[in-house]
């Protein structure tokens, strides 16, 4: 199967059949919300929290956020960002709680220091990989995105994301950026050596390898 | 958007990063809506350390809401000595939660650029000279 980032640009890749498509198809819907409940226990949210979610698409797990029970430390406000109108415009269709930015995450984070408590992404930030013209590169656009997403969280912050690298080079060029941009990164495997292996980068704003925290 | 969101919102652009100008960003010709959401006592009390109180009061001039308290309000008044939810609160929840930019630009301060808010979406994508 091709990989969406090496056909088109997300915001080519993702129109209005294709947002439709990944929206409404019931293997996607379910798997999306598998990676959020996983990223959410892995935040591990005590109290109802302000949350920005990058690459938030149509909102599938905004909608996750929003439903978290008080019994379970939520429910949580969600800001979503995302580069694709068409997959912004599913979201409005299904009036989903969060306020939306249509924006590249590769373009920094327009928020003041300190505003989320967490964060998350799913199936996101290899796109940050794609370079697509010559006065951008993958680099240049990694550290944009994590060091505007490090000084947008509060100290003792938490952010998860869940993506798809490519190859190891690429996974540890993503997980280098975060650690330069001063997060305490690791990255966590579910599934490993099978062909639904997951990977979560679990980031901290207060530095250190995370991954110990995680059961 | 909610006034909520815009309490944190700053220019996109590199170079006005650090410059005070850049934030709060100044809405015009903006439509409000009022949107109904349950009320969280708990995440308004989690946000209220978080606020630029200063910034909300020049929100609430610009968008001709009534005027706000001077002081930033404090968790004690959120509820009253039974627990229940106080008239603070119901009016915070009111201005962050349910008052919703629908339409119009939001203009940064230090360089003028114009985001543009449409279906209550704002327009955050920069050309590549301007990042
Ligand atoms: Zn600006």
């Amino acid at each position: 199967m091709s990989r969406p980032e090496d056909i088109l640009p997300p915001d080519l890749f993702y129109d209005d059949a294709e947002s439709r498509k990944y929206t409404t198809s019931s293997r996607i819907r379910n798997i999306q919300a598998d990676m959020t409940n996983r990223a959410l226990a892995l935040l591990d949210l005590e109290h109802p929290s302000l949350i920005l979610d990058l690459g938030c698409g149509s909102g599938l797990s905004g909608e996750i956020l929003s439903d978290v029970s008080a019994e379970e430390g939520g429910p949580h406000t969600w800001v979503g960002m995302d580069i694709s109108a068409s997959m912004l415009g599913q979201a409005l269709e299904r009036d989903t709680d969060g306020d939306m930015l249509l924006a590249d995450i590769g373009q920094g984070v327009p928020f003041r220091a300190g505003t989320f408590d967490a964060a998350i992404s799913i199936s996101a930030i290899q796109w940050l990989c794609n370079a697509e013209t010559s006065d951008v590169s993958p680099e240049g656009r990694l550290k944009r995105f994590f060091d505007g997403l490090y000084a947008s969280l509060k100290r003792g912050g938490k952010a998860v994301c869940q993506f798809y690298p490519k190859n190891t080079q690429q996974r540890n060029l993503i997980s280098q950026a975060a650690i330069k941009a001063g997060f305490g990164a690791g990255i966590l495997e579910d599934d490993p050596e099978t062909k639904n292996v997951k990977y979560y980068l679990v980031l901290s704003v207060g530095g250190g390898d995370v991954t110990g925290a995680v059961r | 958007m909610k006034l909520l969101t815009l309490n944190f919102l700053t220019c996109a652009r590199k170079t006005c990063k650090s410059t005070a100008a850049a934030f709060p960003l100044h809405p015009k010709e903006a439509e409000l809506e009022q949107v109904e959401m349950e009320l969280n006592p708990l995440f308004v009390k989690n946000m209220l350390p978080r606020l630029d109180w200063e910034a909300m009061k020049t929100l609430a001039t610009e968008l001709g809401l009534p005027n706000l308290p001077a002081e930033t309000p404090v968790a004690e008044e959120l509820a009253n000595e039974s627990g229940e939810p106080t008239q603070t609160l119901r009016d915070l929840h009111t201005l962050l939660m349910e008052t919703a930019i629908a339409s119009g630009k939001l203009v940064c301060g230090n360089c003028g650029h114009e985001y543009a808010v449409k279906e209550g979406i704002a327009n955050f994508l920069l050309p590549s000279h301007m990042v």
